[in-house]
């Protein structure tokens, strides 16, 4: 607690002295990326409402780590196995990658008794040494890492951030109105699937920092904030990677400050409170009777824009999304008018 | 950290060492060997007294746990179920850290969460989906993150963490079973009492709001049944793993057959039937209760799913038959 105190006195000092620690270093460089991946990634699982996915994900993680262990290959071999494969499997199971939630409970209910299974054998067959897997599986370990995780889980991060980038225009799309957008020939179903797997590496790189337990909190809580403070896609996407980095860096020095407190629960207590705020100033404004409809943009479950979201606001709302969606709509309308014309002209 | 890594080692192994005063540990160092001889195996089952108290505790919890999960299921509210058992592992770590009896931090906990959830509105005009299970991860990722820092907070934690996350039907005493039974009963009556206004309500809101049925309050009602049932099963099968014996049976039974009064006796008997078919071979093993818990719940739900795929490629089959004739 002392050094909490002194770095409230001089935070400059207190920074520099924290910062000279390597294992402090590695930790900020490799949660940065995770944390950027992670809010970009968490920003689309809002907005096409598969938060559940990421909850499944989070106990795939855990048996996928463990079971690596259990047969004695490297914990990321099985980690991003195990979230690819399962993000897959969820993608393709069901339309829009929708699988029910029974289903869904289901299989992870039974996968984290299989993960249950791989730490006994891990715990039992191999030496006392490595008895802290589970805990360091479930809860995370960014203080833990070494330079080469730490430099290959940045890399991986930002890897998953700039392939977010790249597909976020057409993925935005997709989400938005599935159907328009397929009319327009962009490629839902592929741009769906490869988000999921997208997911399941952002999914692996988080455990290494937050744990299995929590990814879903690095993944949801940020998306959720940003969403309560932007109407327009594209800015809510940045305000969630900003507020997912931002956490990472409060959390890491407050756990610094005061070791008591384990950095996984600093940084998700930080993004917390991020959200916490966020929907107050959303209450607030609403309440006010100032544009709530464009504070809190209402998409539907199944992609559907409601009124309210389709008339488009001057100010704040994305310049794409409803003149995209009008002029996709007016496409679709022509296309449909002329196909039917057609058949109607054969018959 | 190196704490609780070195209880997470001890657990594991030393599992018969972590009884209670009530119990009477197994006199042999290696795992019982399950022999040729059922009946001697059953016997033996029964000569321990811990072992007693499990299966009884076990019984209990899986007649509780389906008949509610079986409801959960019917109203789609699977992720609130598993939000409400994810929050019983702050109030279990919060419970001990203050030195109060864990099951009061899990009652505690889960009720209090029940009762936010049910606050929450659901489907309100201008809210969507998305925001709203964006809600319920941050929620369920905090609490999590709180249990992380309780477990942190207190270095001594009494049967390693993962007793707390994943159950240990070791060293249940004789006064747990029967406060267990208190409960369950208490609870069961509830859900008989509310039983065919909440399955209308469930079933078909509009037309139960329509015909004066109070749905709110039946599902706030519901929801706290649910608080009560997660936190019960909680104390056998730890946070993580009581949304199985809560969903795996009810959704088994729920792809065989689509009639209330037989799906709820359905549930239940699957339910009783993985229960004691998971603590007893998990007494014969060195390997957790809660991996076969789940592992035969989801293969009855596979099987369940196989009966009901079979049945209708057959019933499609005689249909195409009558067209073609």
């Amino acid at each position: 607690m002392t050094t909490a105190v002194t770095a409230l006195v001089d935070p400059v000092t207190a920074i520099a002295h924290m910062l000279s620690h390597g294992f402090v270093d590695d930790a900020l460089v490799a949660g940065t990326f995770v944390a950027l991946a992670c809010g970009l990634v968490g920003h689309f699982l809002v907005l096409r409402d598969q938060v559940f996915t990421g909850d499944a994900l989070s106990h795939v993680a855990f048996t996928g780590a463990l079971g690596a262990l259990a047969i004695g290959v490297d914990l990321r071999l099985g980690l991003f196995v195990g979230c690819v494969a399962v993000a897959l499997l969820m993608g393709l199971v069901g339309p829009l990658g929708r699988a029910g939630d029974v289903v869904i409970g289901n299989v992870f209910a039974w996968l984290l008794g299989l993960g249950v299974f791989f730490l006994t054998i891990y715990t039992t067959s191999r030496s006392a040494g490595n008895g802290g897997a589970g805990t360091t599986v479930l809860f995370g370990s960014i203080f833990g890492m070494t330079r080469s995780q730490a430099g290959a889980a940045a890399a991986v991060g930002a890897g998953v951030a700039c392939a977010v980038v790249a597909i976020a225009r057409p993925l935005t799309f997709a989400s938005l109105d599935p159907v328009v957008a397929a009319v327009h020939r962009v490629p839902v179903r592929a741009l769906g699937l490869g988000f999921l797997a997208l997911v399941g590496v952002a999914a692996g790189e988080a455990t290494q920092v937050v744990g299995a337990l929590l990814l879903l909190g690095l993944l949801a809580t940020p998306a959720g904030a940003a969403r309560q403070l932007s109407a327009s896609p594209w800015r809510a996407m940045w305000l969630s990677a900003g507020i997912a980095v931002s956490s990472l860096w409060a959390g890491v020095a407050i756990s610094y400050a005061a070791p008591s407190m384990p950095p996984s629960f600093s940084i998700l207590a930080v993004a917390t409170t991020w959200y916490a705020a966020a929907s107050a100033r959303g209450a607030v404004h609403r309440r006010a009777g100032r544009g709530g409809a464009h504070l809190a943009p209402d998409v539907g479950a199944r992609g559907q824009p409601s009124r309210a979201s389709r008339i488009p606001k001057p100010s704040r709302t994305a310049p794409e999304s409803p003149s995209i969606l009008r002029r996709a709509r007016r496409l679709v309308m022509s296309r449909v008018t002329r196909s039917e014309a057609s058949t109607i002209t054969a018959k | 950290m190196s704490a609780l890594a070195h209880l997470v080692a001890a657990t594991a192994p030393a599992r018969y060492a972590a009884l209670g005063p009530g119990a009477h540990p197994p006199h042999r160092a290696p795992p019982p060997v399950l022999g040729a001889n059922l009946v001697s195996d059953l016997h033996e089952l029964f000569t321990y007294h811990f072992m007693v108290t499990a299966l009884a505790a076990g019984t209990v919890v899986a007649v509780l746990a389906a008949a509610v999960g079986w409801v959960m299921v019917l109203r789609r509210q699977s992720f609130a179920g598993h939000t409400l058992a994810v929050v019983g592992f702050p109030g279990a770590a919060g419970a001990t850290l203050v030195g109060l009896p864990i099951a009061v931090g899990y009652f505690g906990a889960c009720v209090a969460a029940a009762l936010v959830i049910a606050a929450i509105p659901r489907g309100r005009a201008g809210s969507s989906r998305g925001a709203e299970s964006a809600v319920t991860g941050a929620v369920q990722a905090f609490a999590l993150a709180a249990g992380v820092l309780f477990v942190n907070l207190y270095q001594g934690f009494l049967n390693g963490v993962d007793a707390l996350l994943f159950g240990s039907f070791l060293g249940i005493t004789d006064s747990q079973v029967w406060s267990l039974t208190a409960v369950a009963v208490g609870a069961l009556a509830l859900l008989v009492l509310l039983g065919r206004p909440l399955l209308f309500a469930s079933v078909d809101p509009d037309v139960a709001r329509a015909r004066g049925v109070p749905v709110r309050a039946l599902s706030l009602a519901f929801v706290v049944l649910l608080g009560v049932a997660v936190a019960a099963a909680s104390e056998i099968t730890g946070s993580l793993l009581v949304f199985a014996l809560l969903v795996m049976p009810a959704a088994a039974a729920q792809q065989v057959t689509a009639r209330p009064g037989l799906g709820l006796v359905l549930s239940v008997a699957l339910g009783l039937l993985v229960t004691w078919s998971g603590l007893a071979v998990a007494y014969f093993s060195i390997y957790p209760s809660g991996f076969y818990l789940t592992s035969f719940g989801f293969a009855v739900y596979l099987v369940a799913a196989g009966v009901r795929g079979v049945s209708e490629a057959r019933s499609r089959r005689v249909a195409a038959l009558g067209r073609g004739a």
